[in-house]
């Protein structure tokens, strides 16, 4: 798990085929993964909130209990 | 014998407004107020008689210590399915009713999102044009606020409260493992200077102390709330606020199943192998939220170290053997149990070899994948907004826009399951009767608490039905007695019989 970690820290500070070095290419379940994750992530593009940064910033909450 | 672990989970939900006023407190009362008015015949208000969230269960109050104050002027509702829907402090916040298993908690729990679904829905078809009511299951708006989701457990009142500290502490430092509900960033003063991509938790960092009263400032780990709802000579709540709310199924109902467990294995007074007392519990309770490779480890008490996962292997192991010697009798239906145990199992084992391939079953192993996969998608660093907004879109209840709904998760309980349990309660608890009355004669409930029912029939004065077993009142109790009886009268007067 912590070389997994680093491997993380490495692919996605150089940027690109962070995915593919996460998921093995050679298996079929991680092929089918990755596919379903694709559609996911399209679909995300489409119902994120628009202005990202003003949502976030927006949400304010008071504590409760 | 430890006994039947009766459960139920609370949940503040966060809310927000859309092009309209944004006073939190009005909007949820709307929430609230729409659902009771649309889809309820007859709205029965809350009875405050019971309640003393100030007493301690250690016997005592630290001097300066702020007990939680009943807001009685805010709106309440029971509802026919034996829940409490209701506003506390600025969110709307659903109490399930009393589950006698943790799988129908899960059921319960899901009935609470389908019930706020109903409830901004019917908010918005009455709100002005543009405005719009949005309810997030989640515990923090990033920005240092938090607010609870809290559990219930029905504890033996013979069982001393320093032992139940002592077993229960190694559990809630370290049950986020699978229990976390995942948050980008952190929000609070201790990590200041410090860079921290992901939590595991989203409200361990909000907790200070080890035991103590409070919910709101100085937040315990063990939470000392001493208000049973039930016969206090035979009987205790324990109020745990140390959860973060899940919408992953199998989150849940591990979070519940497995504390029944350990609080059963200490009832019962069977240890694990070796002494799991941690050091420095607070301290370790963040260290773990911010450990993903589960790896560091946490100082115990005794001068040794323990991984969080290892923690977690030992209070299987003692569950493990608590259940082969003695049954698992006070989790409900043995099949139950056994699932937890199964479950527990597999999940601990899947965080040693593969977290990923938890995604199914774990919130925060779900949206940490999300994340990863955004962030190679669009080239992101962790405090690109956008991520923030994939985290707070995932709690959003509102199916249109839920990202946790289009997650392929596992579910534990079917659709039909989780709508007939938006109206009718649980078989095998009191809310059964709770639930039954205010169905067959809801203009004669006056009012309604977790241990009373109050009747109203007109000319006599209000009538007060106890129900201080949990455990009574079940449809295997009552249900022909109910059937039996043409009116609430006759129902008053064959109890007092």
């Amino acid at each position: 798990m912590a070389e997994r970690e680093q491997q993380k820290k490495r692919t996605t500070s150089e940027r690109t085929d962070a995915v593919v070095d996460e998921v093995p290419a050679s298996s079929a379940a991680g092929d089918k993964l990755k596919a379903e994750l694709d559609d996911l992530l399209d679909e995300i593009d489409e119902v994120l909130e628009d202005n990202a940064e003003e949502f976030v910033r927006n949400y304010v909450q008071k504590g409760g209990e | 014998m430890a006994i039947a672990k009766v459960c139920g989970i609370e949940t503040e939900y966060g809310i927000h407004v859309l092009h309209g006023d944004p006073n939190p407190i009005a909007a949820s009362s709307v929430l609230v107020n729409a659902y009771a008015h649309e889809l309820v015949r007859h709205k029965v208000g809350w009875d405050f008689e019971d309640e003393a969230p100030g007493n301690d269960a250690r016997g005592f109050a630290r001097e300066g210590a702020m007990p939680p104050q009943v807001e009685t002027h805010l709106v309440n509702t029971v509802l026919t399915n034996g829940a409490r829907f209701y506003v506390d402090h600025a969110h709307p916040e659903f109490s399930t009713p009393e589950c006698r298993d943790p799988l129908e908690c899960v059921r319960y729990d899901r009935a609470g999102e389908e019930i706020l679904i109903r409830s901004m829905e019917a908010a918005d078809r009455s709100a002005p044009d543009g405005s719009s009511i949005v309810v997030y299951k989640n515990n923090s708006d990033g920005k240092g606020n938090s607010y609870g989701c809290h559990e219930n457990y029905l504890m033996d009142r013979t069982v001393p409260f320093s032992r139940v500290v002592a077993g229960i502490t190694p559990h809630f430092v370290t049950r986020q493992l699978f229990a976390g509900a995942g948050k980008v960033g952190a929000e609070t003063a201790l990590h200041e200077g410090t860079r921290v991509d992901f939590q595991l938790s989203q409200r361990a960092e909000f907790f200070e102390e080890e035991v103590g009263l409070e919910t709101t400032l100085k937040r315990p780990i063990v939470n000392t709330r001493d208000e049973p709802h039930a016969d206090p000579r035979r009987y205790r709540r324990l109020h745990v606020i140390v959860g973060d709310a899940n919408l992953a199924e199998v989150a849940t109902f591990l979070k519940v199943g497995t504390t029944a467990l350990v609080l059963a294995t200490i009832e019962d007074g069977v240890p694990a192998a070796r002494s799991l007392a941690l050091a420095d519990p607070v301290r370790a309770i963040h260290e773990v939220a911010v450990d993903r490779t589960f790896t560091r480890p946490l100082a115990m008490a005794d001068g040794s170290t323990a991984t969080a996962l290892a923690i977690q292997w030992e209070l299987f192991a003692a569950a493990r053997k608590y259940a082969d010697d003695q049954g698992l009798e006070c989790l409900g239906p043995a099949e139950v149990g056994e699932e937890v145990l199964r479950r527990w199992e597999s999940v601990l084992h899947g965080l040693e070899t593969d977290p990923l391939s938890l995604a199914r079953q774990l919130d925060w192993v779900a949206k940490l994948q999300l994340l990863e996969a955004y962030r190679d998608r669009h080239g992101c660093p962790w405090d690109d907004p956008r991520l923030a907004a994939v985290d707070l879109q995932y709690h959003d209840l509102r199916p249109a826009r839920s990202l946790f709904r289009r997650l392929d998760t596992e579910r534990l309980v079917d659709q039909a399951a989780v709508a007939r349990a938006v109206t009718e309660p649980p078989r095998d608890t009191r809310a059964w009767f709770r639930g039954q009355c205010l169905t067959r004669w809801p203009s004669a409930v006056a009012t309604a608490n977790w241990d009373s029912l109050v009747f109203d029939l007109g000319s006599d004065p209000l009538r007060r039905v106890p129900m201080m077993d949990p455990l009574k009142g079940t449809a295997e109790h009552v249900e022909a007695l109910l059937d039996a009886c043409a009116s609430p009268s006759d129902l008053l007067d064959r109890l007092s019989e």
